[in-house]
């Protein structure tokens, strides 16, 4: 068991290591120049040429990719004279001077934004919050529903029950989450006022200003995916309700409620833990949409506007976040599943 | 013990510990109405062993459902009596079936790795068991269900116990399944092809558990099976089914030295046999079992059946036979067939006539 979750750990540093390569390599390909991104409307040749010097992007490509696969643990100073093999984090005497840049590895350094004037840590730092809080709202409100609707469904399998909230699942399954979220917004924002216009503040700052910003972006995502987990759950019971062993179970004379919940749902919940693990790290590395939707300055957001900007050390910093949470979570289903299905034995 | 006869409504009459009378049941669906039981009646005492035979399809697994109140009602029409002891399982509420379920009846499956939850130990489902029907502290139960391993010969039960399903052998699952189905000593054990799933060697120690435990417990067992050998091996009775209806019932001695219906004549003699000499092949039953939703007119049976032609009128197409008794009272059988024709049809089909002590 210890050593199956340290071989995955090891796999997962290979496989980012792999992931980061591909990324720095796309931006090496890309037509448009790196340089002239950092400064936009204001660009003369003279500050192209100097950010360029600066963004170390006029070393040769493996020097850069080096001095970013350093820079994760040690941090960098920019602009740098060749490549940091001293960690500025454990050498104080490798201070900032005038005119060049800290970027800490405190716990990682993943880059500086020049566009921004900040360390992508501390945007990643500032984001991940309120995607965090997004996320596990919205998993918690599509479980509740979701599950539901789905037994429900299952006990009342061919009835009017069940084809309603099936209706309703596909509904709620077939429609873009933008719309939804527009449409939420249109409804109990605009129309009926039961809510003011999102505007995202720390919990800390204003708990009843976070809340009501974050329910509609909750309700959002549950709509979306409790339908696509009524149809899952729903599926899943009907066909551990037909097993043998449910049978054996009412042969043993157990009351119907102990036949479904403890013998039925047991068994056929192990693929929703599966898609929960891997739907909760997908919106953890950004839900996109909602995100912008409801101007929530997540991931999402912050990968979405660093792209548009073509902000190129933000976007290598949260597509390798984003794979690092979906790494984990499939080490977390996993282990998971084995403590969840006695048959399964982690080799 | 065989009192009851065929014909519509009949009262109970006899007073033994299980009367099965006129038990239909009927599935409805798309393409028409599956009667998968067909006014099936049967008695049991305790101590008593019943054999219900047929091929799949043949509405003896949904009859041993029927009785354990296994059948949805909603999705399926039940009709007749199934008296176990003083009460009519049929007309029973759900929750009284539920109570006697696994208490006063218990049910032992087909194939036992399937049949246990395959998330829960061995432990954890006896102790289920037990606690459904016993108010007793969750140590007692496992101490009783320790024991009841030890008793189905479960070798260091105590340690077998913290097992899972997965972690044991097809031999040993199906003791798991027996203790489960006897740890609140029930009256009345129904076993579903019990060692269908199960090597050879493995079949007959279940068996002789199941008889052991018989003994000690007074339990009436119904043993369903398709195999004959486990039936000459087990049963006191023999009741053989095809398509949906009884078609043969008598005692075990009787059927084995006198069988009457050509399709009890025809499982009897795909039976190997080891006294049969040189290269006389095994002969089995042309055709498949009927469709239940589009039952033949007239004799299930006869579209398969060789002898049809020998009863006159083609009477075999046109109607359907009773269940009667012959040639002795407590031996029912449903052919039109004479005497004289049945004794030729089991010396065409068996080698033999059915008149002398025959061994199965």
């Amino acid at each position: 068991m210890f050593g199956y979750i340290v071989r995955r750990v090891l796999a997962m540093f290979a496989m980012l290591l792999v992931l980061s390569f591909v990324v720095f390599s796309m931006f090496a390909v890309l037509p448009a120049d790196p340089a002239r991104l950092t400064c936009g409307k204001g660009c003369t040749p003279a500050i192209i040429e100097a950010n360029r010097h600066r963004l170390g992007l006029d070393q040769p490509f493996m020097t850069q990719y080096a001095r970013f696969l350093i820079g994760i643990p040690c941090g960098r100073i920019y602009p740098t004279q060749g490549p940091v093999w001293q960690c500025p984090r454990t050498n104080s005497s490798l201070q900032p001077k005038q005119g060049e840049f800290l970027c800490p590895a405190n716990p990682v350094c993943l880059g500086y934004s020049f566009r921004k004037g900040e360390n992508v840590t501390t945007l990643l730092k500032e984001a991940m919050p309120v995607t965090f809080a997004l996320a596990v709202g919205g998993v918690i409100l599509w479980l509740i529903v979701g599950l539901s609707i789905g037994i429900l469904a299952a006990l009342r399998r061919g009835r009017w029950q069940d084809r309603t909230a099936m209706s309703i699942a596909l509904f709620g399954y077939s429609f873009p989450s933008f719309f939804i979220a527009l449409i939420l917004l249109y409804i109990f924002v605009l129309k009926l006022g039961w809510l003011p216009y999102p505007s995202y503040v720390p919990f800390s700052q204003n708990p009843k200003q976070w809340t009501e910003t974050f329910i509609l972006p909750w309700v959002s995502l549950a709509i979306l995916y409790a339908a696509f987990y009524a149809r899952l759950t729903r599926n899943q019971m009907l066909e551990t309700l037909g097993e043998d062993f449910i049978r054996t179970a009412r042969a043993k004379g157990l009351p119907e409620r102990t036949v479904i919940y403890r013998h039925a749902l047991r068994a056929g919940i192990s693929p929703v833990v599966t898609s929960v693990g891997l739907d909760f790290a997908a919106l953890l590395g950004g839900a996109i949409i909602v995100e912008q939707v409801f101007t929530l300055p997540g991931i999402g957001k912050l990968a979405l506007d660093s792209t548009l900007e073509a902000d190129l050390s933000i976007i290598t910093a949260t597509v390798l976040l984003a794979a690092f949470f979906v790494i984990i979570a499939n080490l977390i289903v996993d282990l998971l599943y084995a403590y969840l299905d006695p048959r399964v034995v982690l080799v | 013990m065989t009192t009851m006869t065929d014909p519509a409504a009949t009262p109970r009459t006899g007073h033994a510990y299980l009367d099965v009378i006129d038990l239909s049941v009927a599935f409805p669906t798309e393409d028409g109405t599956v009667q998968a039981v067909n006014k099936v009646s049967f008695s049991l005492e305790r101590d008593k062993t019943l054999a219900i035979v047929g091929e799949s399809g043949s509405g003896k697994s949904v009859t041993s459902q029927a009785i354990m109140g296994l059948i949805n009602r909603k999705a399926a029409s039940i009709s007749g009596q199934v008296w176990l002891d003083d009460v009519d399982l049929i007309t029973a509420s759900d929750d009284e079936i539920r109570r006697r379920r696994g208490d006063q009846m218990a049910m032992i499956f087909q194939d036992p790795l399937s049949s246990l939850h395959p998330y829960y130990s061995v432990s954890k489902q006896l102790v289920e068991a037990i606690r459904v029907h016993q108010d007793v502290s969750k140590s007692d139960a496992r101490r009783q269900a320790i024991e009841m391993l030890d008793r189905v010969g479960i070798p260091a039960p105590d340690k077998r116990v913290d097992d899972f399903p997965h972690q044991l052998s097809g031999g040993m699952r199906q003791r798991v399944m027996i203790a489960m189905a006897l740890v609140n000593s029930p009256d009345l054990l129904i076993a579903d092809e019990p060692t269908t799933a199960l090597d050879v060697t493995v079949q007959a120690q279940i068996l002789e558990l199941i008889k052991d435990l018989q003994r000690e417990f007074h339990t009436a067992v119904v043993i369903i099976t398709h195999d004959l050998g486990v039936v000459a091996e087990v049963a006191d009775e023999v009741v053989v089914m095809y398509g949906g209806q009884v078609v043969e019932r008598a005692g075990i001695d009787e059927l084995y030295a006198a069988p009457q219906m050509p399709y009890t004549l025809g499982l009897l003699a795909s039976v190997p046999r080891m006294d049969r000499t040189g290269n006389e092949r095994l002969e089995p039953i042309p055709g498949a079992p009927p469709s239940l939703i589009n039952l033949p007119a007239g004799c299930v049976f006869r579209p398969r059946c060789t002898f049809h032609d020998q009863v006159p009128d083609d009477r075999c197409h046109r109607e359907r036979p009773d269940l009667l008794a012959a040639p002795t009272p407590e031996h029912m059988v449903r052919c039109f067939l004479s005497a004289e024709q049945r004794i030729e049809a089991a010396a065409v089909r068996l080698g033999r006539r059915p008149t002398g002590e025959a061994q199965p």
